[in-house]
């Protein structure tokens, strides 16, 4: 008997639900995807009998056939050309790249063709495909499995990028990725798989909204914190923490890298004054950067401090026992807000011959 | 001509051993040496085609036909590409055979997956040959409809492509439809992955593909030598387990009737084919290349004896298949053919600035929208600095 029924025997209402995980939204997204439309096609490496190394495409297969969930020789360029070949003929196919790292040897069908195929035939040949890649770290995996690829994709034109933080967005953005007429890279942070969630008013609404509506996860006053994908989680720890130190803090759920939504990232900031972006990869030419210029373009005037960034070390994803060091967590966002000039002093940090300073 | 002279069984007693299921005579394994029906002089020979229905009279003179207008334009081609109304221009000349057969052998609702040195085949296909020249003339990437030709964009990154037209071969089997996809590369593409993945992917899924290499000995400069080290480019569809041929690339009956039967191999629902035609890239790379720095003219000369055009045309004539007066009107046709190709070409053709925010997606984005409005802005400044 479980606890549950036992709770159930001695007559205590059962606990409610706990909801479902990440990784099975994604599964019933798939599944609602493909009822609704039989073009919808689902293959990559073994997604078909085992159900995806992370069980993302659990029973698929066996629920709808081997025609539309199945397995493929291990190549990643071939899959991604299929795919292409595949959508020329009619389908919506839905792919996935085992692991981040691993979608390396697809990137020039990705950036030659995935992404250029409307473009290079004057919108005669469009390519509704959905890449999935599970992707970054915090889940202690060895290396080549743990990157954050993000930036590749969306400093390609031509390509939507999109990162779910929750586990309902997950259900929406992918059915919304599989309904879009264009190629979509589907990031799915690894990390976030086991979190749970409700996706039952996601379900049951059948409409979805465009891509390009970051979300405010939560609202504050005097610190703007955007991030997005596995960073969610660690900037609304922050938030949190923050309000001891007596900073209102509002966190900004991209939700979509490309489509970028300018509008309510800079909304947020006019209000709040104060900037920081938080990113899991590693900073340097990141997306971090990306919306940091975007945001100090758009908002300066309504600046008190520079816009500063969290981000992962520059360096190569570290091995599984190091890799805490590497992630930016809620100390490191926090250090940045206590960066945000609150006295109006200069930040002497850069300046050579300060004890601070690199010099 | 004498008649005997004309029949010169060359053919060996070598052993034909493959499973009677197969439909190659030599299961997946291509012929020990280049299938041919007619020597380099236009005499009909026995080189392992008994496997081989002998092309239609029609089919071969259309093919005569059809070389001689490729021909023309590819010339004409150069030509504008020299004189700069093209912004490059990659020659198939010496390949006649290759691409007029390719496209000869497929049904209208084919589909074609060319390279960028296929144009010849496209206008035989009977594209608009001024759309076909629209990317190298600079004022658009592809400049045909793709669905409406059922021929894809003409592809550069080489080999990329095969595996499109694996999946797309693989999706109208999936749809119902009878499509074959034709699926063009060279030697030197022989060599990239996405060949062998593309190669592997038709054989698991048994898509119905024709995988032509055309081995025109060259990739820019480097030899088929430096290329690979197989007996045959022909022998690399073997260990996917895909039926694999070698042909005389310059022997357009040859050409013809390998690929009409590896095109109804593939129809029939028997998976891909793979066929090595052996030919010869007569011009440099293209227009921008030199390739006196990296082969002997003697070489040159050596393939211009074994021209594909004048071979065909030797046998048409024995076979009193055609006269004088139609030879003449076929080079007038060429020279029509390539009269209207130059006239169009030295138009301008319209562009249209704003139509560089229209296909990077269905919807532009926000951002693209502005790029747009401050293009838009500084051509209007322009304007009216005028």
């Amino acid at each position: 008997m479980t606890l549950a029924e036992a709770a159930h025997a001695a007559g205590t209402p059962a606990p409610p639900p706990q909801g479902v995980t990440m990784s099975g939204a994604i599964n019933r997204a798939l599944r609602d995807a493909m009822t609704a439309d039989t073009d919808v096609v689902v293959f990559g490496e073994d997604v078909g009998t085992l159900g995806g190394v992370f069980r993302v495409t659990d029973g698929i297969a066996r629920d709808f056939g081997q025609d539309r969930c199945f397995d493929t020789p291990l190549a990643e360029a071939g899959i991604v050309g299929f795919a292409v070949g595949m959508a020329m003929a009619g389908f919506r196919p839905v792919i996935e790249m085992q692991f981040d790292a691993f979608a390396y040897p697809a990137f020039e069908q990705i950036a030659s063709h995935v992404a250029k195929m409307r473009n290079r035939t004057a919108g005669k040949v469009n390519l509704p495909i959905v890449i999935r890649i599970p992707f970054a770290g915090g889940i202690g995996g060895v290396e080549h499995h743990c990157d954050s690829s993000e930036a590749y994709y969306a400093h390609t034109p031509g390509l939507k990028v999109v990162t779910p933080a929750t586990v309902q967005d997950a259900y929406t953005l992918l059915r919304e990725a599989i309904n879009d007429p264009d190629p979509v890279i589907f990031m799915e942070p690894k990390r976030l798989y086991w979190t749970k969630g409700s996706i039952e008013s996601a379900v049951a609404a059948k409409t979805f909204e465009s891509f390009g509506h970051a979300a405010v996860r939560r609202e504050g006053t005097d610190v703007t914190l955007v991030a997005y994908g596995p960073s969610v989680d660690v900037a609304i720890q922050a938030a949190s923490a923050a309000t001891e130190s007596g900073w209102s803090v509002e966190v900004v759920d991209l939700r979509t890298i490309v489509p970028f939504d300018d509008e309510t990232v800079v909304a947020s900031v006019r209000k709040t004054g104060r900037c920081v972006v938080v990113q899991e990869a590693q900073g340097f030419a990141g997306v971090g950067a990306e919306i940091a210029a975007r945001v100090q373009e758009r908002a300066f005037h309504s600046l008190h401090a520079p816009v500063l960034r969290v981000a992962g070390l520059d360096i190569p994803y570290p091995p599984p026992k190091l890799e805490h060091i590497h992630l930016p967590g809620v100390e490191r966002v926090l250090d940045a807000i206590a960066r945000l000039q609150w006295e109006d002093s200069p930040d002497v940090r850069f300046l050579s011959g300060s004890k601070d300073g690199a010099a | 001509m004498e008649a005997d002279a004309l029949t010169t069984d060359t053919s060996t007693s070598l052993p034909q051993t493959a499973a009677t299921d197969r439909p190659f005579a030599r299961g997946l394994m291509p012929a020990p040496v280049p299938v041919q029906f007619l020597d380099h002089l236009g005499r009909r020979v026995r080189v392992f085609n008994d496997e081989y229905p002998e092309p239609s009279s029609e089919q071969l003179v259309a093919a005569y036909s059809a070389m001689v207008i490729g021909r023309r334009f590819d010339i004409q081609a150069t030509a504008l590409a020299k004189q700069g109304r093209l912004a490059v221009y990659p020659s198939a000349r010496g390949q006649e055979a290759c691409q007029i057969a390719s496209m000869l052998a497929l049904s209208p609702d084919d589909w074609a997956f060319p390279t960028y040195r296929d144009s010849m085949a496209l206008v035989t296909r009977g594209l608009d040959p001024v759309e076909v020249l629209t990317g190298p003339h600079g004022s658009a990437h592809c400049g045909y409809n793709p669905r409406a030709a059922r021929t894809a964009p003409q592809c550069t990154p080489l080999a990329t492509q095969l595996i499109h037209a694996v999946g797309f071969a693989f999706g109208e089997k999936r749809k119902g439809r009878p499509t074959v996809a034709m699926a063009f590369v060279g030697d030197g593409g022989t060599s990239e992955g996405d060949f062998h993945e593309a190669l592997n992917f038709a054989a698991v899924f048994k898509a119905p593909v024709v995988f032509l290499v055309q081995n025109n000995k060259y990739a820019i400069s480097v030899p088929l030598s430096k290329q690979t080290a197989a007996p045959s480019l022909g022998y690399k569809g073997i260990g996917y387990g895909i039926a694999s041929e070698q042909v005389d690339g310059n022997d357009a009956m040859a050409v013809l009737a390998v690929l009409n039967k590896a095109v109804a191999h593939a129809r029939s629902g028997q998976g891909p084919v793979l066929v090595e035609a052996h030919t010869y890239r007569l011009d440099a790379h293209t227009n921008a290349d030199d390739a006196t720095r990296y082969r002997d003219p003697e070489e040159v000369d050596d393939w211009l004896r074994r021209d594909p055009i004048t071979r065909l045309e030797a046998w048409l004539r024995h076979e009193a298949l055609m006269d004088e007066a139609f030879v003449a009107s076929v080079v007038q046709k060429a020279e029509a053919f390539a009269a209207d190709v130059r006239d169009r070409m030295s138009v301008d053709l319209a562009v249209d600035p704003m139509s560089l925010f229209e296909n990077v997606f269905a919807t532009p984005t926000p951002q693209l929208l502005e790029q747009r409005a401050m293009v838009e802005a500084e051509l209007e400044a322009e304007e009216a600095s005028r």
